[in-house]
């Protein structure tokens, strides 16, 4: 395989290229796996109890936001006072058996596929400390590196409306950026990443402490910040489905942009820059 | 011809399919599960170095009292001595405080609910998710272990409960650093009543800065050991024992 950076001169389309550094792609693959046993056994957890509240405390006989169950043969899920018919995919659904199961997520989308609260939680409890010491590793050798600051962050002019919009545009009409130009990430890849990295991640790491009575006992404040634990639940809850959002979009795009491409570079860091387009 | 696009897509495709039943392989697997349990280790280090042992679990007014506080788990123990002692108002229910004590105690109820006591309105958090906040009073733990005289190899603290969970007696046992934590009680009332039978009466165990499931209902005996291996199977509780949940329940 030839590496087509030739010395000195700009890269051009079709060039082979340095994209991602190592850190970057062990943090990647490293999250590619915790971010979907954090989904799918936050889904068994929720299964415990497929109900939502906002404040303090929160139970059966309380008013839910949300709750997920059945009725006679029909599920159900209910938002406020609307109710929406979800047989087969929440609340009720047949599992690998063919048996009908009365649970809020189905067998195939969570860990373990049959019932079971405590496999779940050591899972979840396992893989948040992979999620928060990565996070944590990521930033502070993203500062240090200036990848953060070089790569991530904004440059003057990238937050104009206008500019946002042209990007708006280009990526409605599927025209990704060619040559030199796709070196570096565009303003919607940056808003995306970053709202990941230092929004979804922080906030659901810290309404995910919310709900420990001992970190409450360490640090109250952090009821009062999320305006109690049952409402911590729920924010956490809203996070999960942003990291699923977030995943699906990202598949999608990794799938428009050329996947083996995109795959190759966050495997070995090379990247083959995608021919100028005639115009 | 095998291309290597073709073998990442097929890979990706057989994946999914692999992965569920893979899934629940790897998570039956032993060596999996004790490395997943060995996060209940840092976790409860983590959090005993965050927070100082007396470091109290957070007290709410009286408006902020759940309108019902749901009662879980065991609801009625079965049995004939339970509910001869449930007609009898529990006149004649004895708590035995013994193991590794200088002074075995056998306290009635009367006795229990004419010691000092401390009243605390905190919020129940069950491992399933919910909340319920509730008003409790019972004696501080730590006066019962005073009074009997804990030995100094004594190290944990094990509860004994009249009711029966699926297969087995219910039990769940502390460490000493939550047993003399200032809101470590053995409750005898909720919300300004005596406890009802669902929510464990006549004592039920309150250690505020864990999970639902450690707080111990029905508690006849409390047993001071130096080791939770001869108990039960040995993992500190029923739902340690039968069902892998942590025994540190602080997350």
């Amino acid at each position: 395989m030839s590496d087509g950076e030739a010395g000195g001169q700009a890269p051009r389309g079709g060039d082979l290229v340095r994209r991602h550094r190592l850190s970057t792609r062990i943090w990647h693959w490293i999250n590619a796996l915790t971010i979907f046993v954090m989904l799918m056994s936050g889904l068994m957890i929720f299964n415990a109890h497929p109900r939502l509240y906002w404040g303090q405390y929160g139970a059966n006989h309380d008013r839910a936001w949300l709750q997920i169950g059945s009725i006679g043969d029909r599920g159900i899920v209910q938002i406020g006072d609307t109710r929406f018919d979800s047989t087969g995919l929440l609340g009720l659904w047949k599992d690998r058996d063919g048996v009908v199961r009365r649970k809020a997520f189905p067998w195939w989308a969570t860990i373990p596929s049959s019932y079971s609260l405590a496999d779940a939680r050591l899972w979840h409890f396992f893989f948040a400390w992979v999620l928060a010491i990565g996070a944590v590793a990521y930033a502070a050798i993203g500062l240090v590196n200036r990848h953060i600051q070089r790569d991530l962050l904004p440059r003057r002019g990238e937050l104009h409306p206008r500019h946002i919009w042209h990007d708006v545009k280009a990526h409605a009409r599927l025209r990704f950026p060619t040559g030199a130009a796709a070196l570096r990430y565009n303003i919607l890849q940056k808003l995306a990443y970053l709202a990941v990295i230092f929004g979804l991640i922080p906030l659901v790491i810290l309404t995910g402490l919310t709900m420990s009575p001992g970190v409450n006992a360490a640090w109250p404040w952090l009821l009062d910040l999320f305006g109690g634990r049952q409402s911590a639940r729920s924010i956490h809850f809203l996070c999960a489905a942003g990291f699923a959002l977030f995943i699906l979009v990202h598949l999608l795009m990794v799938l428009l942009a050329g996947p083996f491409n995109e795959v190759r570079s966050m495997v070995t860091g090379r990247y083959r820059l995608p021919k100028e387009r005639a115009e | 011809m095998i291309t290597r696009r073709g073998l990442i897509g097929s890979l990706a495709a057989g994946a999914g399919g692999l992965l569920l039943s893979g899934c629940n392989r790897i998570n039956a697997n032993p060596g999996v599960r004790s490395l997943l349990q060995s996060a209940e280790g840092l976790t409860m280090r983590a959090q005993r170095i965050i927070a100082d042992r007396s470091a109290p679990a957070r007290e709410y007014g009286l408006a902020d009292l759940s309108p019902v506080f749901r009662a879980n788990g065991t609801r009625q123990p079965a049995g004939a001595d339970y509910e001869a002692h449930r007609l009898a108002g529990f006149a004649d229910w004895r708590l035995l405080v013994d193991g590794l004590v200088a002074r075995p105690l056998s306290l009635s109820m009367a006795q229990i609910r004419s010691m000092p006591q401390r009243t605390q309105i905190t919020r129940h958090d069950c491992v399933e998710g919910w909340s319920a906040i509730g008003q409790w009073t019972g004696v501080p733990l730590h006066r019962l272990l005073d009074a009997a005289g804990l030995r100094s190899n004594a190290r944990y603290l094990i509860f004994h409960c009249a009711d029966r969970y699926a297969q087995a007696d219910y039990y769940e046992s502390i460490d000493l650093i939550d047993a003399f934590h200032p809101q470590t009680i053995l409750a005898w009332g909720l919300n300004r009543q005596l406890l009802p039978v669902g929510n464990g009466a006549p004592l039920r165990l309150r250690v505020e800065r864990q999970l639902g499931y450690k707080h111990a209902k029905y508690v006849r005996r409390i047993e001071a050991v130096d080791s939770l291996a001869s108990i039960g199977r040995g993992k500190g509780g029923y739902w340690e024992d039968y069902h892998d949940y942590a025994w540190y329940a602080g997350i």
